[in-house]
């Protein structure tokens, strides 16, 4: 603890994950209050580069997601501004964000993903690929999930049961980008791996009820998922799931914190489906689940986060 | 999360914002847990997260957001707030600064019998209260009426803000089919017989019969007869929910639900929103008495009484005379402002698209092709700085995907046209793309639609065509 720091911690801005991200850093303000440190919030926007030269922070709390913040566009311009900051630099970012590269360094390194395809707008429009959609469904099997390759949360996110629903799931994850990521689905248990300090915390797993299995919606949301801190599944099989969220955090350049998604099939295979460069903060967000679950409280949480950007 | 930091930076109040609350600091897991064990069941509201996620988005100030239901409140002379505020302070301070009766001042209750009188109604103050805004009705009836899993009936697509009210009460909603004529009264006999052989028996209709929202068509003369003969013969209350009777662009005025029942089965539900200020939040609640005095304890227990400032200045206001020349310049500035819409709508979306044509209100209805997702168009829509109500917002039962609500009450014409331009251009994208996905023919652009049959008359849309120019917009 380096002592009282003056803190500016950027939320909100424009990503659709706007309204989780004025929690995540309304939350992150209180904390850093409560630990003594001098806490502003910035609603980012066109006057980010003014107010932070307003505020002169010692160091900038990065508490956006999605567009913006977890792309890592504000990590660059605080680069350029020479201000440290919290969580991964430009690049484990910009990797993190985009499910397809994540997805293709994790197949590259060994780390089982479910098996998938990226096509983009482009190719559809300009090469023909919607005569590819039969052979896309054959390679990969049925169901499918059809995602945008960077979006937020469930945003665009479908299953496909039969070829004749990839248009209109198509249609739905471009409207959020123009690369799309056609992924095996694999049926399983749904844990997410917080990595703090190059740790594993305690897994949480989600349980949806079981009429909204095949509702992304119903995922994270109170009441129609029920969350198990630490997961209910046996201690090597943790350590094991444990391990590897590690390594893909290392593999991504996510090891000072990040969560990791993925899901354990019955023959207790782990697939990573994806990683966050930054995890939500809120209420019922799943890494202060999991640091509590290890004893560490929201406010020490934050403090750790500090502490563990680089050159602050 | 407080309300204020969902305003854009520059209608904040100035300086940094700080709670005041130094709330615990324990773990965020037992936090969790301690808290959903508190929930009531009936703040389980289905609401997709996604949806409540961008509409936040819609808030910011370069977003041009047909996504509202905003009166235009710009054109309320100041000089006519300053002085009806002064005489309020001057006649009446004391009382305006005091608690009033749970029902309503007298005078307001008077007045509000003047501004029902202006439509050729006759009521009598005696049978009304007066409520914070129109959507406290819809909470009180709730209230009075409803047991959790009790059936309520609504229009398909119904008022989005009634769905947070309906949801919290547990109400077990139905939702009736619409066509140009308003809600399907023969669909709805089939469903109250369907409801009876199972055994459940609805508590009210819930209707905005006047250029409904979302929706914006007009429940026909014959319709409005037989819901009122239904209710009646199977003793179920309607609550009719009429905050825009009064904004009629064209045509004759319809005789209320109310008027046609007699005083038996119908509530009404007034309001001052949309011809006033829904700043002021004043409505009323007209009723036969039983119905009435439940609601008045009803509203004792949440309110205790409507604010006495808010009334004291409607009296003042309406005793100005000034109220029917402004509803008149209200009229005036939305029908403009629909046909706008109507003619950048014809314009800008491709044949595949079809929506409503209100005669008055603050709405149309835009309904696109099944494969469209409206939700996943808004997301895209935001980044193109424009914003609509998806239509999930307006159903229950997840029905709506492929709708979306447009208003025009409250963008200039200019931010009408622009904001229709742009959805235009992202529909007419989408379309194209799901043509190539699917290796359909992309149809070409300035064909007729085919017309659909259950929106005959709402489909007699003006459309460009190169023969005979543009067609008259009316």
């Amino acid at each position: 603890m380096t002592g009282a720091r003056r803190v500016a911690v950027l939320k909100g801005g424009r990503s659709l994950e706007r309204q989780v991200s004025l929690v995540s850093g309304g939350r992150v303000e209180d904390a850093l209050q409560r630990l003594g440190h001098a806490a502003t919030g910035i609603d980012v926007g066109h006057d980010l580069v003014e107010r932070l030269r307003e505020v002169e922070p010692d160091i900038v709390f990065v508490a956006l997601h999605g567009e913006g913040g977890e792309d890592g566009a504000v990590q660059e311009l605080l680069e350029a501004l020479g201000i440290p900051y919290t969580g991964p630099p430009p690049a484990a970012c910009a990797i993190s964000r985009d499910k397809a590269i994540t997805k293709h360094l994790l197949r590259d390194a060994g780390i089982p993903t479910p098996d998938f395809l990226v096509l983009s707008e482009t190719t559809f429009k300009e090469l023909g690929a919607a005569a590819a959609l039969a052979d896309i469904g054959e390679r990969l099997g049925f169901p499918l999930v059809v995602k945008p390759a960077r979006g937020g949360s469930a945003m665009g996110v479908r299953f496909a049961a039969a070829a004749d629903e990839l248009p209109g799931a198509l249609v739905a994850a471009f409207s959020y980008d123009d690369k799309v990521v056609f992924e095996r689905h694999v049926a399983g248990r749904e844990l997410a791996i917080s990595v703090l300090g190059g740790a594993a915390l305690p897994i949480v797993e989600a349980v949806p009820h079981a009429s909204d299995a095949y509702d992304f919606e119903a995922r994270y949301t109170i009441g129609r998922t029920t969350f198990h801190c630490p997961a209910q599944i046996d201690a090597a099989q943790a350590a094991e799931a444990g391990e590897l969220a590690v390594r893909v955090c290392e593999l991504l350049g996510l090891s000072a914190c990040a969560r990791v998604d993925l899901l354990l099939d019955d023959e207790g295979t782990p697939w990573v489906i994806e990683a966050n460069a930054i995890p939500g903060m809120t209420e019922t967000s799943l890494l202060p689940q999991a640091a509590g679950a290890a004893d560490i409280g929201f406010d020490a949480l934050v403090e750790r986060i500090l502490l563990l950007a680089p050159n602050a | 999360m407080t309300v204020e930091e969902n305003l854009p930076p520059a209608r904040r109040a100035g300086g940094e914002h700080r709670r005041m609350d130094s709330r615990d600091a324990g773990s965020a897991a037992r936090d969790i847990e301690r808290y959903a064990a508190l929930f009531a069941q009936r703040t389980r509201v289905m609401t997709s997260s996604a949806m409540r996620d961008l509409m936040a988005i819609t808030e910011r100030p370069e977003v041009i957001s047909l996504a509202g239901g905003l009166p235009d409140t710009s054109t309320f002379p100041a000089e006519t707030l300053a002085a009806v505020m002064s005489r309020v302070a001057a006649d009446s301070s004391a009382r305006a600064l005091q608690y009033g009766p749970t029902e309503g001042m007298l005078s307001t209750r008077e007045g509000i019998a003047r501004v029902m009188a202006a439509e050729g109604l006759d009521v009598d103050p005696g049978d009304m209260i007066v409520t914070t805004g129109g959507q406290q009705v819809i909470d009180l009836v709730c209230k009075t009426l409803l047991d959790p899993g009790d059936v309520v009936v609504a229009e398909g697509p119904t008022y989005p803000g009634a769905v947070p009210t309906l949801s919290s009460y547990q109400a077990d909603v139905v939702q009736i089919g619409m066509d140009a004529d308003g809600m399907r009264v023969d669909e709805l006999e089939e469903t109250l017989d369907r409801l009876e052989r199972e055994g459940r028996r609805p508590k009210f209709i819930y209707t905005v019969p006047t250029f409904q929202n979302p929706a914006g068509v007009t429940l026909s003369l014959p319709r409005r007869r037989r819901l009122v003969e239904v209710a009646q013969q199977r003793e179920i209350v309607v609550l009719e929910d009429d905050p825009y009777g009064m904004l009629r662009f064209e045509g004759e005025r319809l005789p209320k639900l109310m008027e046609l029942d007699g005083g038996q089965f119908v509530i009404y539900a007034g309001t001052f929103s949309k011809i006033l200020s829904p700043g002021i939040r004043l409505g009323w609640a007209v009723a036969p008495r039983p119905l009435l005095a439940k609601l008045n304890i009803g509203a004792q227990a949440s309110t205790l009484c409507p604010s006495s400032f808010a009334q004291l200045f409607v009296s003042a206001y309406l005793d100005t005379g000034h109220w029917e020349g402004y509803i008149d310049g209200l009229r005036d500035l939305y029908r403009e402002r629909r046909d706008v819409m109507l003619e950048a709508l014809a314009e800008e979306l491709p044949p595949e698209a079809t929506w409503t044509r209100p005669a008055g209100g603050l709405f149309v209805w835009v309904t696109l092709p099944e494969y469209l997702d409206t939700t996943d168009l808004l997301a895209r829509a935001l980044t193109h700085n424009v914003a609509f109500v998806p239509g999930r917002a307006a159903y229950l039962d997840g029905r709506g995907a492929s709708e979306m609500r447009l208003n025009f009450s409250g963008s200039s014409s200019d931010d009408i046209r622009e904001g229709v331009r742009r959805i235009g251009g992202i529909v007419r994208e989408q379309v194209e793309l799901y043509g190539t996905l699917t290796g359909r023919v992309v149809p070409e652009p300035h064909t007729e639609p085919e017309p659909r049959t259950d929106l005959a008359d709402v489909l007699e849309l003006p459309r460009r065509r190169s023969d005979d120019g543009r067609r008259d917009a009316r």
